[in-house]
């Protein structure tokens, strides 16, 4: 009994606690307080690391709006969906920002924009690429596309460029992004007269994937799909090496990593992935673009930017722009700026924000050639 | 399903299965003498892999001499963490030491998150090793065939210590009763820092050969394989190193063939593993080839 009525006055205390914390006004200092979450350790911390060097080094080239001061919040997500939300939480509610970006990652974006939502706090999202990141959001918004563009962008590709007509899929069901994207694709191919011929899945954690391989190279498809992410994908595509799989294998943007060489070995010979439209080996880029890779390149020398890195830039500029033309800090305004953006150069090409929040641009094309990332082509899927 | 293809995942299961045995050995022999249950056998694997690696990228030791050196370091890293995270709770309750197993897996893992980074690294395999073998339509790696018989001299050696010399004496002695050993003489800090140390042994050959294996290096590459092994090692009967082997070998079969047979299933053959390992508790809960249980008062 005693135990009861002292959990209940503690609960009060903490609420009441919550409540002023939740009521209290914004402190009207001068500085512009950006939040961001990324998966610095544990599973994603290869994209996040990158991200957050590409929002380091926007926050280098303009750390002032509004004649204030923009100081970075950044808190690590730990590539957790539980501890996603709670960083985002500990960055509104303790640091008081103004506005979220992150994260890499559809499930710890989704996990995060869910308490950013409930704030009111804008956030933008850096490759988290499942639609449902976006759905039903009035204040979360992201610069990259999404998964059945990106689905369509590979079928397109798939079907086109390399001739194929079989496909099989080898996906991880304990991953929102990978199991969307496999869907998708899979929608697109079969719309385009393609078959897929198989479809096995794995789990998060798994390594071997022998028995999943050796099935599907007895179905003898043209193309195998892995939605995965890089450090997967490359031991996939080194056990399908040792199987002596002869099908072309292709990805999207998750394996889009400058490590992915070093890693994979001549087992990632030949392999393509979809992504943004963006990539350092890309020939005609805008000056957005040529100005990020030369000064990536200057900071990180012998270390060529990515993607991600790319995008982590572009979140944190296309934040900056619209807080410039909300001409304030308060949130509602910023969200309003930033569902109104409209070709906003970025690394990453022209940004339109559609009605959906979600970031309208082409399907870019890598092929890993001669051990180096190549872009080889931007394609306009059809839905 | 042809012939050739059920022969490719007959041998990829073996491949798995005793990679599987090998990590549940170890699990087994700290269990058999201590009964405890280390946590920290993922781990203490994982850091044998990266000593490997470490080795012969940093040092540029050959293969051979940076496998011996690695397992000697993981060896003593395990004495260390016996001294400082167990014997200090050599007579408080079972539970306690578990709970510090726990504890020395997360401290294991995130440090090898800050000192190695969480960024995986690729693995150089010596040729050898990993040229395949094909014959027909069946494609072998050589190293499947050098696991099983790595896994099963292993489990010879362990079992001629354990039943044929002065230590393993010791050890057989302290499994039964650990204060009348103390009282008989048996010097038993030193024989249980000698379990550990061999364990970790162990744990680091099988790390390095899952590495091997698997070509790439993560702090989390422990968490999954230990996870199986225990599984391995509870449904073997947890304590027999016959049963641990037999234990993994029987798992690492039947999650290959869960996919062979029936191939929209593979997304859970994980869950199968626990669901396994719940039916052995229900129904065997000493496991095959396990003793019986002595209630100790």
């Amino acid at each position: 009994m005693k135990k009861g009525v002292l959990f209940g006055v503690f609960a009060l205390v903490a609420m009441a606690g919550l409540l002023l914390a939740g009521g209290q006004a914004f402190a009207e200092d001068d500085t512009v307080r950006i939040g961001v979450y990324l998966p610095l350790t544990g599973q994603n911390a290869f994209g996040g690391q990158l991200e957050l060097d590409g929002v380091r080094m926007a926050h280098e080239e303009a750390p002032a709006v509004l004649g204030k001061k923009v100081e970075l919040f950044v808190v690590d997500n730990k590539s957790d969906k539980v501890e996603s939300a709670n960083a985002v939480k500990r960055i509104i509610e303790r640091e008081k920002v103004h506005a979220v970006i992150g994260t890499y990652g559809s499930s710890l974006a989704m996990a995060g924009g869910e308490v950013a939502e409930k704030a009111g706090i804008p956030m933008v999202g850096t490759s988290c690429t499942n639609p449902l990141v976006t759905i039903g959001k009035k204040y979360i918004f992201r610069v990259c596309f999404i998964d059945p563009y990106q689905g369509a962008g590979a079928a397109t590709y798939a079907i086109n460029e390399l001739g194929a007509k079989k496909a099989a899929l080898l996906t991880d069901v304990a991953n929102d992004y990978a199991v969307g994207l496999a869907g998708f694709f899979e929608r697109s191919f079969t719309k385009m007269g393609g078959e897929i011929v198989a479809k096995l899945r794995y789990n998060s954690g798994d390594q071997d994937f022998t028995a999943q391989l050796t099935e599907i190279i007895s179905k003898e498809p043209d193309v195998l799909f892995i939605p995965a992410y890089f450090a997967e994908g490359a031991i996939i595509m080194k056990q399908a090496q040792e199987l002596g799989a002869e099908f072309q294998i292709m990805g999207g943007d998750a394996m889009d990593n400058p490590k992915i060489v070093e890693i994979g070995g001549d087992a990632v010979e030949g392999f393509v992935h979809t992504t943004f439209p963006y990539d350092p080996s890309m020939e005609d880029m805008n000056p957005t673009a040529r100005r990020f890779t030369e000064n990536w390149r200057k900071k990180h020398p012998g270390q060529d930017p990515n993607v991600n890195a790319a995008l982590g830039y572009d979140s944190y500029m296309m934040l900056i722009d619209a807080i410039k033309r909300a001409g304030s800090t308060d949130p509602e305004a910023i969200t309003k700026a930033l569902a109104e953006t409209r070709d906003f150069e970025g690394v990453t090409g022209l940004t339109t924000i559609n009605e959906t929040h979600d970031a309208e641009k082409p399907v870019g094309i890598v092929m890993i050639k001669d051990g180096k990332k190549q872009y080889v082509a931007t394609i306009q899927p059809e839905l | 399903m042809s012939m050739a293809m059920f022969i490719q995942h007959l041998f990829n299961a073996l491949t798995l299965g005793s990679l599987y045995a090998l990590i549940a050995i170890g699990y087994t022999m700290v269990y058999g003498i201590l009964r405890l249950i280390n946590f920290a056998h993922g781990e203490i694997f994982m850091l044998g892999a990266y000593f490997v690696f470490w080795g012969v990228t940093l040092l540029h030791l050959p293969w051979f001499l940076a496998v011996i050196v690695a397992i000697a370091v993981t060896s003593l890293t395990g004495v260390l963490v016996d001294r400082v995270a167990y014997r200090p709770l050599r007579d408080a309750p079972r539970i306690s030491a578990l709970i510090s197993s726990i504890g020395v897996s997360f401290f294991l893992q995130n440090l090898a998150i800050v000192v190695f980074s969480a960024i995986p690294r690729e693995v150089q395999r010596p040729g050898w090793l990993v040229d395949i073998i094909v014959v027909g339509k069946v494609r072998i790696l050589p190293l499947t065939l050098v696991v099983p018989v790595l896994s099963f001299l292993l489990m010879l050696g362990l079992l001629f210590i354990v039943y044929k010399t002065k230590p393993g004496l010791g050890m057989r002695a302290i499994s039964k009763d650990i204060e009348t050993s103390r009282l008989m003489g048996v010097p038993v800090n030193r024989i249980i820092a000698l379990t550990f140390g061999i364990g970790s042994a162990l744990a680091a050959a099988s790390g390095i050969m899952w590495a091997l294996r698997y070509p790439q290096l993560q702090p989390v590459m422990g968490v999954i394989p230990g996870f199986k092994a225990f599984i391995a090692a509870v449904f073997g009967g947890i304590g027999s190193i016959q049963g641990a082997v037999l234990g993994g070998l029987i798992l690492g079969i039947m999650e290959i063939m869960i996919v062979a047979f029936l191939p929209t299933l593979a997304g859970y053959r994980d869950a199968f593993a626990f669901v396994l390992l719940i039916i052995i508790l229900l129904v065997k809960p000493t496991g095959l080839l396990g003793e019986k249980l002595e209630d100790k008062v």
